[in-house]
């Protein structure tokens, strides 16, 4: 069990390189957050990585497969990607959206899978969205809606599970319950990647960190080895010191 | 699930029972049995119990158009569901997008060359045309909002039924007013086997396919990323939807001319009962669409008996209130 190896990746949009030969591994079972200042290439090298934006080129491999050139169906089986800020128009329910998740596992006209019921209900409990589940997801704040994507995301059973700004919309609590289901999904053997906006939240959480700067990987590797306060003064261009929580005991980076 | 084919059995039994009793009315005095007892004769090959004369208005007359008026209410109604989920648009309708006119053009055009068997090909690529008129004309002019994409399909299917009445007047050898309201306002009055047969083929092979694409509709309501994500292939499976649409509403075009509204009304009034789920929606759709254009086309035959009125005209005056509706409440939301 190697993990996923993201190895030469890169993503033009218009010839300017987005993303620029980015290659690190993620862990299997392991959280792995993706920080990097604004416009670094977070949210596009998640799509990438999720097969929804085009490649120039790169491979990524999960158990030796590349799963850029797994046909999209079987792909959509084992990754799941909850974007940011995804909006619809069309009053479905939160439960009907949940069950979007299981399409991978359908067949084209959604036979064929006889469990997608109470995989759609514990998804919904796990990800806190049981009382949006028969409510119309367009009435939803940011967080609510998140938590129903979340809840699809989940319905997909992903091997590799790919959140943009997992926290963003989150009051503190639920960001605290965020981390709890990812940390319960990677005990399962789920292997997370998430762009966070929130360097110390990433610092506190991350099994490992992969930091970007203007699309390419400045360093990866795991977290307190990584976060250097050398290395998040060039990138971020702030002062950083790590230091001890006094609340968990966990480790905690201070910035000032 | 279960809910869905409670629904489904008796939309369907509604839709039997309405035609049965469609058949019975007219100026000619009919009962349910005299119509089953009719078709039962036909179906088996024996002697139909009626006389020749009632016999024929069952068998030549009343019953294919009526079959017809169901399958061309199912496939509109169908595809009104299907443009409004790939476009994102609730006012997506194929009369209103321009593909219907689109489609009259095509028809007529091959008619007139005589060329008949060319009918359902020119149809489809005249809807085909005059929706990528409709969609390209939109873009031009920005994002692709409905309000837009409404106008630019006014644009487009006002010029093609301004040629299609055109290439109607230059050739037409008898009554061309009545010809040319037929096509643009849509008439089931021309309706035999043969036609009933064509909007029949078009709704087993396209129609009921197309029923049962709402899980990939739903994909697309979070945007094309998101439908991606959950391994839709978005710009093939929204070409081929609309190709299918456009297909559909060629054949039956072919057969009835273009009658408006019937895919903006009936899509909304299903979701207003049963929620705006796709999945449930576009079977659900397609048979309240059938139940509606037969009793519309039966009000538009026997309410001025003995003058008949184009199906369209019945459609319209339901359709055009509800779509003023719907703008009125998008303007409340905007």
């Amino acid at each position: 069990m190697t993990g996923v190896e993201v190895r030469e990746l890169t993503v033009r949009v218009g010839g300017r390189p987005l993303v620029e030969h980015v290659g690190f591994d993620a862990p299997v079972g392991a959280f792995t957050a993706i920080v990097g200042p604004n416009g670094a290439g977070k949210s596009t090298m998640l799509r990438a990585l999720a097969g929804i934006e085009r490649t120039e080129s790169g491979m990524v491999l999960l158990d030796g497969d590349d799963l850029l050139a797994l046909p999209r169906r079987r792909r959509a089986r084992v990754i799941a990607l909850v974007e940011q800020d995804a909006a619809t128009e069309l009053p479905l329910t939160g439960r009907d959206v949940v069950r979007l998740g299981r399409a991978p596992h359908e067949t084209i006209i959604g036979g064929g899978d006889a469990d997608a019921a109470s995989v759609v209900e514990d998804s919904l409990r796990r990800a806190g969205a049981e009382a949006f589940a028969d409510r119309d997801v367009t009435t939803l704040s940011g967080g609510e809606r998140q938590r129903v994507l979340l809840a699809r995301a989940l319905a997909q059973q992903p091997c590799l599970l790919l959140l943009d700004e997992p926290t963003n919309h989150l009051d503190l609590a639920a960001q605290l319950d965020m981390v709890r289901l990812v940390r319960e999904l990677t005990a399962e053997g789920v292997t997370v990647v998430a762009a966070v906006h929130d360097l110390s939240l990433a610092a506190a959480h991350a099994d490992a960190v992969v930091v970007l700067a203007d699309g390419r990987v400045a360093a990866h590797g795991p977290t307190q080895a990584t976060l250097t306060p050398a290395l998040i003064h060039d990138v971020f261009g702030v002062r950083a010191e790590w230091t001890r929580n006094p609340i968990t005991g966990g480790p905690l980076l201070a910035i000032g | 699930m279960t809910r869905i084919v409670v629904a489904a059995i008796a939309l369907g039994a509604a839709l039997v029972a309405s035609v049965t009793v469609a058949v019975t009315i007219g100026s000619a005095e009919l009962s349910v049995a005299d119509v089953w007892g009719s078709v039962a004769a036909h179906v088996l090959g024996r002697p139909s119990p009626l006389d020749p004369l009632h016999d024929g208005i069952v068998w030549q007359l009343r019953l294919p158009r009526i079959l017809t008026a169901a399958a061309v209410g199912a496939g509109l109604a169908l595809v009104g569901c299907v443009m409004q989920a790939v476009t994102r648009n609730q006012l997506a309708d194929p009369y209103l997008l321009g593909l219907s006119s689109g489609a009259s053009l095509g028809a007529v055009a091959v008619l007139l060359l005589g060329i008949g068997v060319l009918l359902p090909v020119a149809a489809f690529a005249g809807a085909m045309l005059a929706l990528l008129a409709t969609l390209g004309l939109a873009s031009a002019f920005g994002p692709l909002t409905p309000t837009r994409t409404v106008l630019a399909g006014v644009a487009v299917s006002s010029f093609a039924a301004a040629l299609t009445s055109f290439v109607i007047f230059w050739t037409a050898t008898g009554d061309s007013y009545r010809e040319i309201l037929g096509w643009l306002l849509g008439s089931l009055a021309g309706a035999r086997w043969p036609e009933a047969t064509v909007a029949g083929v078009a709704i087993l092979v396209v129609g009921v396919p197309l029923a049962f694409t709402g899980r990939v509709l739903d994909a697309f309501a979070f945007g094309d990323r998101s439908a991606a994500s959950l391994g839709v292939p978005v710009t093939g499976a929204r070409w081929a939807l609309l190709g299918a649409g456009a297909l559909l509403t060629g054949a039956l075009v072919a057969v009835s001319g273009s009658i408006g509204f019937v895919g903006l009304v009936l899509p909304h009034a299903v979701r207003l009962v049963i929620g705006p789920g796709n999945r449930a929606l576009l079977p659900l759709s397609g048979l309240a669409g059938a139940i509606f254009l037969v009793w519309a086309d039966t009000l538009a035959r026997a309410a001025f008996d003995p003058r008949e009125l184009p199906v369209g005209i019945v459609t319209a005056l339901i359709g055009a209130p509800v779509f003023a509706l719907l703008l009125l409440r998008r303007r409340s939301l905007a």
